[in-house]
């Protein structure tokens, strides 16, 4: 399903997905590190929880696993995310 | 047992390393700096169950053996034994939050690999057990080849076994490396998976607290409004909880005061003895109620994880002027003190983005500057309600969001010029919900208060000593003004020609030198020199509002409030300063654009009030 893919940063509110790809080239090297630490990388399943107050969507907070990780619009952009419908 | 042992703790961020550090020292802790880096070192005594001392170290939060901040390089040295000065430990007690596994065995297993004597706590397992999790401590000891011991550390629970476990660790080295050792983080973190399925044996789905408090506490607009209005109420309980707490310590102080006159004969040494030491550090004593209210709000705020989303809400604002959320937690530390705040800026990753909070550090309004703001503002604005809120705590409030604004304002510029760079990141943990432990509060509220303590005892007692001789010596002459006639006079005479053009008169510019020491000399300092101008034995320091309002006029006094605002007056924060950027340019820096912006603003400050007819 092609148009289930999309940037995170575009990912709703609420919506189960799981990292296809991530453009790590588009991140700062330490970044890079801290996200994979976080267990923010590809395969990893995810969906956004809240998001930033000014601005409307930046930064956002992840839900991974059991933790709450949170990153800016400017990482999400970097990664592709595939919706997992029935929550898989 | 012949030589003293070591264990050190560690873990991932947020698995309750401290708070199991806490339970297991006690009080018997050091709080020092790691050799030749500024990574705060928490170390303290653990006995054995077997009665054994040892050494037990508070490792800093990591993510992984690949460090990613100047914390996470401490604890990869200290843990391979590649800090000089600092031996490797004996044990490492690897702590786990047991309701957060599969992310916390990631680090485990690089531990692990090491192949040195290593225990696992199983920590925070009744939140675990809250959350609806049945763990197998068992399956996890069977899978991680190590002992795990169950523990909660706010109950003291699992605390002997740990201890037991430590004792017979010891010496169990040299087991063939596991054969774990070459997985990348990749395959640990699948592995780390597979060992967590493994050792849940029961999960139900229970509705997470604390993921229906993000939804208020991070809701896009009643979250920043529950923020402010949290900070606002941590101002005002500053100013009005205290006051009473103060008139306390400033009656003792008076009492004492009275019984050395009482006691002593008329004299040069019973005039140093109440004008110089008791005068002086009994006027900043009396301000340790307000420090240990602002550090117990501080402190609950980490203590709870509010502080992180804090971080969260602010982020935005933050990269508004170039900076992260992550700035915001140094930058909060900062209004208690700029020195811990701007050592607290360590967990930024980005060097431009941690010398730029560095440098608006000593802007946000510290502890320090509050006895000086109080002293001034009880002296000069009268205590009249405005709404609900008394005038003076809306000047107080004033003068915060006026360090704010300015610190928001020199960070753009700063970002724009000397710290530019790429736009720094934001990524963080939001750790749980907790409620603070009072046992853990109450042992950094003492720490803290005890460093002030210690501070108003050493250099300010110190300072007070030499500026007392300044004043008094050389003796005046029959019907000479002894301040006039002392060195002091003599200094503050060449400075006050500076400082008359934004409003300062010669008694604040006595006041000024001195005061570089630490803020809140200025005000013990003012309170001696008005003491020893008057010559009167029984003005002390509760006496200083009435010469305040006798030797100054209104727009002075703001001028002086603004002064303040920017004034770098603090060699500990010039020293850390310089301590945290390798050099003398940025502490240099710092001070040149501070005074810079003090002058201007207290002169702006002085003339306005002036054209205003205050």
């Amino acid at each position: 399903m092609p148009d289930s893919v999309m940037t995170l940063d575009k990912l709703p509110v609420g919506k189960n997905a799981r990292i296809v790809a991530v453009d790590w080239a588009a991140l700062v090297e330490e970044e890079a590190l801290r996200l994979r630490a976080l267990g923010v990388d590809v395969g990893s399943k995810l969906s956004v929880s809240h998001r930033g107050v000014f601005g409307g969507a930046d930064p956002l907070a992840l839900r991974v696993g059991r933790m709450t990780v949170a990153l800016r619009r400017a990482h999400a952009r970097a990664m592709q995310v595939a919706v997992l419908e029935n929550g898989l | 047992m012949s030589r003293w042992h070591k264990a050190a703790l560690v873990g991932n961020p947020n698995a309750g390393k401290s708070a199991l550090f806490n339970a297991l020292t006690g009080a018997r802790q050091k709080i020092a700096n790691y050799p030749g880096v500024t990574v705060e070192k928490r170390a303290g005594r653990m006995i054995l169950p077997n009665g054994a001392p040892i050494e037990l170290t508070d490792l800093p939060g990591s993510y992984g053996l690949q460090a990613t901040s100047p914390d996470e390089e401490v604890t990869r040295k200290v843990i391979l034994g590649e800090l000089a000065g600092e031996p490797a430990p004996d044990v490492l007690v690897i702590v786990l939050d047991a309701s957060n596994l599969e992310q916390h065995l990631v680090f485990a297993q690089e531990v692990i690999a090491l192949g040195k004597p290593t225990v696992v706590a199983l920590n925070m397992i009744d939140l675990a057990e809250r959350d609806g999790l049945v763990l197998d401590p068992k399956a996890l000891s069977n899978a991680l080849g190590v002992p795990v011991i169950p523990t909660v550390a706010v109950r003291r629970r699992g605390l002997a076994e740990l201890g037991e476990a430590i004792a017979q660790a010891e010496g169990h080295a040299g087991d063939a490396p596991h054969p774990r050792a070459r997985l990348d983080m990749a395959e640990r973190r699948m592995e780390a998976h597979s060992i967590a399925d493994g050792v849940i044996i029961s999960e139900s789905a229970k509705h997470r607290l604390h993921s229906r408090m993000d939804d208020f506490l991070l809701h896009p607009w009643l979250g920043p409004v529950f923020l402010l209005a949290l900070l606002f109420v941590v101002f005002q309980a500053v100013f009005a909880w205290a006051a009473p707490l103060q008139d306390g310590l400033e009656g003792f102080v008076g009492l004492i005061s009275d019984g050395v006159k009482a006691e002593m004969a008329t004299g040069l040494l019973r005039d140093f003895i109440t004008d110089g030491v008791l005068a002086g550090v009994g006027a900043v004593v009396v301000f340790l109620p307000q420090i240990i209210i602002l550090f117990f709000f501080i402190l609950v705020l980490e203590a709870t994880g509010y502080m992180a989303r804090a971080a969260f809400l602010m982020d935005r604002m933050m990269a508004g002027v170039g900076l992260s959320g992550r700035s915001f937690i140094p930058l909060l530390s900062s209004f208690a003190c700029a020195v811990p705040g701007i050592m607290a800026t360590r967990s930024i990753t980005d060097p431009k983005d941690r010398l730029t909070t560095i440098l608006i550090a000593p802007l946000m309004t510290c502890s320090a500057r509050l006895p000086v703001y109080a002293v001034i503002i009880a002296a000069f604005i009268p205590n009249r309600p405005v709404g609900l809120v008394g005038l003076q705590g809306l000047v107080l409030f004033g003068l915060y969001v006026f360090g704010i604004v300015g610190a928001m304002v020199v960070a753009l510029i700063l970002r724009r010029s000397v710290t530019k760079g790429a736009a720094s990141g934001f990524i963080m943990e939001m750790p749980k919900y907790q409620l603070p432990r009072l046992r853990d509060l109450g042992l950094g509220l003492f720490q803290r208060g005890w460093i002030f303590l210690r501070r108003a005892g050493t250099i300010i007692l110190q300072v007070n000593i030499v500026l007392w001789l300044l004043l008094n010596f050389p003796q005046a002459q029959k019907g000479q003004d002894q301040v006039d006639a002392s060195f002091a006079g003599h200094i503050a005479n060449g400075l006050a020609v500076a400082l008359k053009p934004i409003g300062f008169n010669r008694d604040i510019a006595l006041a000024l030198i001195p005061s570089m020491m630490a803020r809140e000399v200025a005000v013990s300092s003012l309170a001696t020199t008005y003491a020893v101008a008057a010559g009167d034995d029984d003005t002390t320091a509760h006496q200083l509002s009435d010469q305040l309002q006798k030797h100054w006029s209104l727009p002075t006094a703001l001028a002086f409030l603004a002064w303040f605002v920017f004034a770098p007056q603090c060699i500990s924060t010039i020293a850390v300063t310089r301590r945290e950027t390798n050099g003398w340019k940025w502490p240099a820096f710092m001070l040149a654009y501070l005074f810079a912006l003090a002058y201007v603003f207290a002169g702006i400050t002085y003339w306005s009030a002036i054209a205003l007819g205050f």
